[in-house]
């Protein structure tokens, strides 16, 4: 059975098609979830995509944050399921406080849409388990808001727990310690600015996104084996080994 | 006369109605209107909504072709994509809100053409935009071009719709007035497309989206259909006349109005743009024949205190109006609360034809006005035309011309236009190849200063970005799919415009236009199959630029005809003017092209290093013009040459766009991009940036032949092992050839004109357009 990934869908919210396009590539079967969703049953892994999330008023994610479905979404990650947050949805999960730090104003204080080397800094996460640290990635940035910040004690954590997963090769946007993605202490909840689904072909001039997506529908398959127990029921348990 | 009737005139002419147009008003229903009524025909009869000075010469432009299913008068053109699918495409100009408060002027241009395009049924996937200012020179005209870069961008970002590409220039005429079109495109099962027409007495006009406020009132007669003054601050009191944008309303009006269509729930559905509530209500109804009454005070409000007059004719923007039937009403309200859109029945279809405005449900009655007669009796104007009095002067009062003028390309009798003159011993010194390199290098920027600002690659479709010839999508949305296993196919689009050669000549200026907006799409291998244009002139009042309207749209009609491209949609902005200067006329043509079989590798308006450079189409010295041409805008200080534009020859050009095309498909070229303003030198230029690479060219011969402007040329990038089916194709086609040169190198070199260091051309591409908009 396919592995099937919830695309948390915001008022707002646009990516969630692209996302749903580009795991269906990979013979992942995605569903859209509406922000009311209180129950995310059946699913192995979850996205929330790029956008503008109830119009990023007040500050992108603020307002996310306090949507119906987080509380799902937290128990989700709290219970190890794999979550993705892309671009706008890694500004939530901040502001949800299940990733740190912060995403301010781009340093040039423009939006900026354009095509970024990246380089893979750990492989202790969802998105890039298998991936050889310093591996470069070509991925497109699309965000206003994606200069990463935290406290001192916060990156020093974050570096050395290995918890930088991925690092812009000429950094864009002012990002502290030049960085594109970061996980939680489990690895199971990653958020990155650069949109993986905006690199998932060759006629989107590179394909480099479809490698950060294959290892999410690994660690999801590798998940439901494990989650029998927990909150996240299967739709057919007899597809179950 | 008695009181009352002075208070009406003077009502009347601050609403901007003629006394010609009241007293038709009056005619029309029998008796004097009210003021509501007056303010209803005063918007509805404004020469934005109206067209009533353009239409007698727009219905010259051919509209019909095999595959257009919607024409002109429709909130947008749709032309058939195959495989199910058809595309939306209109552009419009918001140049006068843009000019008083850049950010949100440019932000609901945005806003409501993307709303013209999702009333169809389609789901909008791209935008694009023409913009032109003054000099960056002057402070006013920096603030002018970032406030409508971060608008586009603040509005189209957030509202999720790709920009792709557009065009962006800097010239005098657009000081104080400046243009700014947007172009948008949507996709769309051929099943779901929806006309705006009322339909079935009883049923409802149900109002979605935003709630009606005081912002935008009166913005079609007040702000759209009149000259700007010399007065900064008169005109900056305008701005409560622009209206705000919120692209989070219309997102959410996008998803559940495509719902609402997507399950059958609407019969019609309208959305409401200059004119509001008025324009929405009565269009929908007169073109399906019915009559409406409507409820203004069912009408959501922003604030308390609103005037029947403000409700109906408010521009608050997200607004859309969708005909129900009552059995149906249940779900409609149940989709727009999922999708948190505010629904609210404000009105009824009736029978009869009469558009009624009540206060109340079976309440007073405010308004009532046969439907039809709102934007059916607008009068229709032949204001007079006279051609600028350069043109009228006997043959005998051209000035001599020196002996190296070109003058044999000048045809006995040929009018000169005013400044104009003979090149001079003096002007000569001035080309050294120092010289001209120093030209080159003032032409040459790199747009994505700005397009990096806009999200172009929403919805994975976009192939070729901004700053290739033409975007190229691939057909593909959300609700939009291509048949399962149908080849991919895509979309190429263009815009374009050009000042210097309309106002030289603007019947043959906008048929160069044509003939480029349609190569440009050829490039990236696409036919040309629909174009859509938005057509920017002065005051009307003006016979000047009646003259020049009618002449443009003979120049698009000879154009489109020639080329079998059919003219799916328009938009006239007149009144482009300044303390009485008329800008240049400005028509700009976006053409649609269709590419049946999409695959990776479309080549870019690049050159690579051993490929050889081809010139395809006419060549020699009558093949182009340096009149009119970006060089000589440049040197405008030195003495101008004269002369003609570059002929242009229908026939050919159609064979070059369908060998061009048949090319690109064929992957037989590396690189190809059209040759247009700033002739060979500039097209070689950005073709040796983009490619990281120099060149040698040589046999270019002169000035004319460097920076001179003339249509159906390409410059192509060949692999030796293809140069020869190129030429045999081109021969076949029966289109000069000749080889210029090779790629390679660091340096631009075109023998005994110009030399120049490829790191001193990056350096001024990459720099010009950050440099220039930056504060000094």
């Amino acid at each position: 059975m396919a592995v099937r990934v919830g695309v948390v869908v915001f008022p707002g919210t646009n990516c969630e098609h692209d996302v749903a396009e580009a795991l269906e590539r990979l013979g992942g079967q995605a569903q859209l979830v509406w922000h009311t969703t209180t129950s995310l049953d059946g699913l192995d892994a979850l996205v929330l995509p790029g956008g503008f999330a109830h119009g990023d008023y007040l500050r992108p994610g603020a307002i996310a944050r306090f949507s119906p479905v987080m509380a799902a979404v937290n128990e989700f990650a709290r219970a190890g399921g794999p979550v993705v947050g892309i671009c706008n949805g890694f500004q939530v999960l901040t502001e949800a406080h299940l990733l740190p730090g912060a995403l301010q104003k781009n340093r040039g204080l423009t939006f900026l849409c354009q095509m970024v080397e990246l380089e893979v800094a750990s492989d202790r996460s969802a998105l890039t388990a298998g991936l050889v640290p310093g591996r470069r990635l070509r991925v497109p940035v699309n965000h206003f808001e994606g200069n990463y910040t935290a406290s001192a004690e916060v990156l020093a954590a974050l570096e050395s727990e290995g918890r930088v997963v991925l690092r812009y090769v000429t950094n864009p946007n002012g990002s502290a310690h030049d960085i594109a993605g970061v996980c939680n202490e489990a690895g199971n909840v990653v958020g990155l600015m650069p949109h993986p689904e905006r690199a998932s072909g060759e006629l989107l001039g590179s394909s480099d996104g479809l490698l950060l997506l294959e290892p999410l529908l690994g660690r999801a398959a590798g998940w439901r084996g494990q989650s029998t127990s927990g909150p996240q029921l299967l739709v057919s348990g007899a597809s179950n080994p | 006369m008695d009181a009352t009737d002075v208070a009406s005139t003077a009502l009347h002419r601050q609403l901007g109605l003629t006394d010609e147009e009241a007293a038709r008003v009056e005619a029309v229903l029998g008796r004097a209107p009210n003021r509501l009524e007056l303010a209803m025909y005063a918007v509805m009869w404004s020469e934005h909504c109206s067209y009533k000075s353009s239409r007698v010469h727009l219905r010259r432009l051919p509209t019909e072709g095999p595959g257009v299913l919607v024409g002109p008068g429709e909130n947008a053109g749709v032309v058939d994509a195959g495989g199910g699918l058809a595309i939306a495409l209109r552009i419009e100009s918001h140049n006068h809100p843009s000019a008083v408060e850049p950010y949100q002027g440019a932000a609901t241009g945005a806003g409501g053409i993307i709303r013209d395009i999702f009333t169809m049924g389609a789901r909008p996937v791209a935008l694009m935009d023409s913009l032109r200012f003054g000099p960056p020179s002057e402070a006013r005209n920096r603030w002018l071009a970032s406030g409508v870069v971060s608008g586009i961008s603040g509005y189209g970002n957030a509202v999720g719709v790709p920009t792709v590409g557009g065009e962006l220039e800097f010239a005098p005429s657009y000081s104080g007035n400046p243009l700014v079109n947007v172009l948008c495109c949507g996709l769309l099962p051929r099943e779901r497309l929806v006309l705006a027409r009322a339909a079935g007495e009883g049923n409802l006009a149900v109002l979605l989206g935003a709630a009606t406020g005081r912002d935008g009132i009166g913005g079609a007669s007040v702000l759209a259909s009149a000259a700007f003054g010399a007065d900064v601050e008169a005109e900056a009191a305008k701005r409560p006349n622009v209206q705000v944008g919120d692209p989070f309303e219309e997102k959410r009006l996008i998803e559940a109005t495509l719902e609402l269509l997507d399950r059958g729930l609407v019969g019609g559905i309208q959305d409401l743009g200059a004119a509001g509530l008025t324009s929405a209500a009565s269009e929908t109804a007169s073109r399906g024949g019915m009559g409406m009454d409507i409820d203004v005070s069912a009408v959501p409000l922003r604030e308390p205190g609103m005037e029947p007059f403000e409700v109906m004719t408010s521009e608050s923007q997200e607004r859309m109006l969708a005909i129900v039937a009552p059995s149906s009403l249940g779900q409609v309200v149940e989709v727009c609360e999922r999708w948190e859109v505010r629904a609210t029945v404000v009105g009824q279809v009736t029978a009869g034809g009469r558009f009624r405005v009540l206060d109340g449900p079976g309440g007073e009655v405010l308004a009532d006005v046969p439907a039809a007669s709102l934007h059916g009796d607008a009068p229709l104007y032949e204001r007079p035309m006279k051609a600028p009095a350069w043109r009228e002067e006997p043959a005998g009062a051209t000035p001599p011309l020196a002996p190296d003028s070109g003058a044999t390309r000048v045809p006995p009798g040929t009018k000169v236009p005013p400044g104009a003159s003979t090149r001079s011993e003096a002007d000569l010194e001035t080309l050294t190849p120092e010289a001209l390199a120093k030209d080159l290098l003032a032409m040459a920027y790199d747009p994505s200063w700005v397009y990096r600002q806009y999200d172009h690659q929403l919805f994975l479709n976009t192939v070729l970005a901004p700053g290739a010839d033409a975007a190229v999508l691939r057909l593909s949305a959300p609700g939009a799919r291509p048949a399962p296993g149908s080849p991919e196919r895509a979309m190429a689009l263009s815009t374009d415009g050009n000042p210097r050669w309309c106002s030289r000549d603007p019947r043959a200026g906008t048929a160069l236009l044509v003939a480029e907006s349609a190569l440009n799409v050829a490039c990236t291998g696409a036919r040309p199959v629909a174009l859509v244009n938005c057509l920017n002139f002065g005051n009307p009042e003006h016979p000047e630029v009646m003259w020049q309207l009618s002449e443009a749209i003979d120049g698009m009609a000879e154009a489109c005809r020639g080329l079998g491209i059919p003219v799916v949609g328009g938009n006239v902005s007149f009144y482009n003017e300044t303390a009485g200067t008329d800008i240049d006329p400005t028509p700009v043509v976006a053409t649609l092209g269709l590419i049946e079989r999409l695959r990776p590798g479309i080549p870019m308006p690049a050159l690579s290093p051993g490929g050889a450079v081809v010139l395809l189409g006419p060549d020699g010295p009558a093949a182009t013009s340096l009149a009119g041409s970006r060089w000589e805008a440049q040197r405008r200080d030195r003495p101008r040459p004269h002369g003609l534009l570059a002929p242009l020859d229908l026939a050919l050009h159609r064979r070059l766009l369908d060998l061009v095309a048949g090319l690109v498909a064929a992957r037989l070229v590396e690189g190809a991009h059209d040759v247009s303003d700033g002739g060979l030198a500039l097209a070689l230029a950005e073709m040796a940036v983009k490619g990281g690479t120099g060149c040698r060219v040589s046999g270019v011969g002169s000035l004319e032949g460097l920076f001179g402007e003339g249509p159906s040329r390409v410059l192509l990038c060949v692999a030796p092992a293809h140069l020869a089916e190129v030429v045999a194709r081109a021969d076949a086609a029966r289109v000069a050839t000749r080889q210029l040169g090779a790629g390679g190198g660091d340096r631009l070199v075109v023998e005994g004109l110009l030399d120049l260091s490829m790191a001193e051309l990056a350096a001024a591409w990459e720099n010009a357009l950050p440099t220039a908009l930056a504060a000094p």
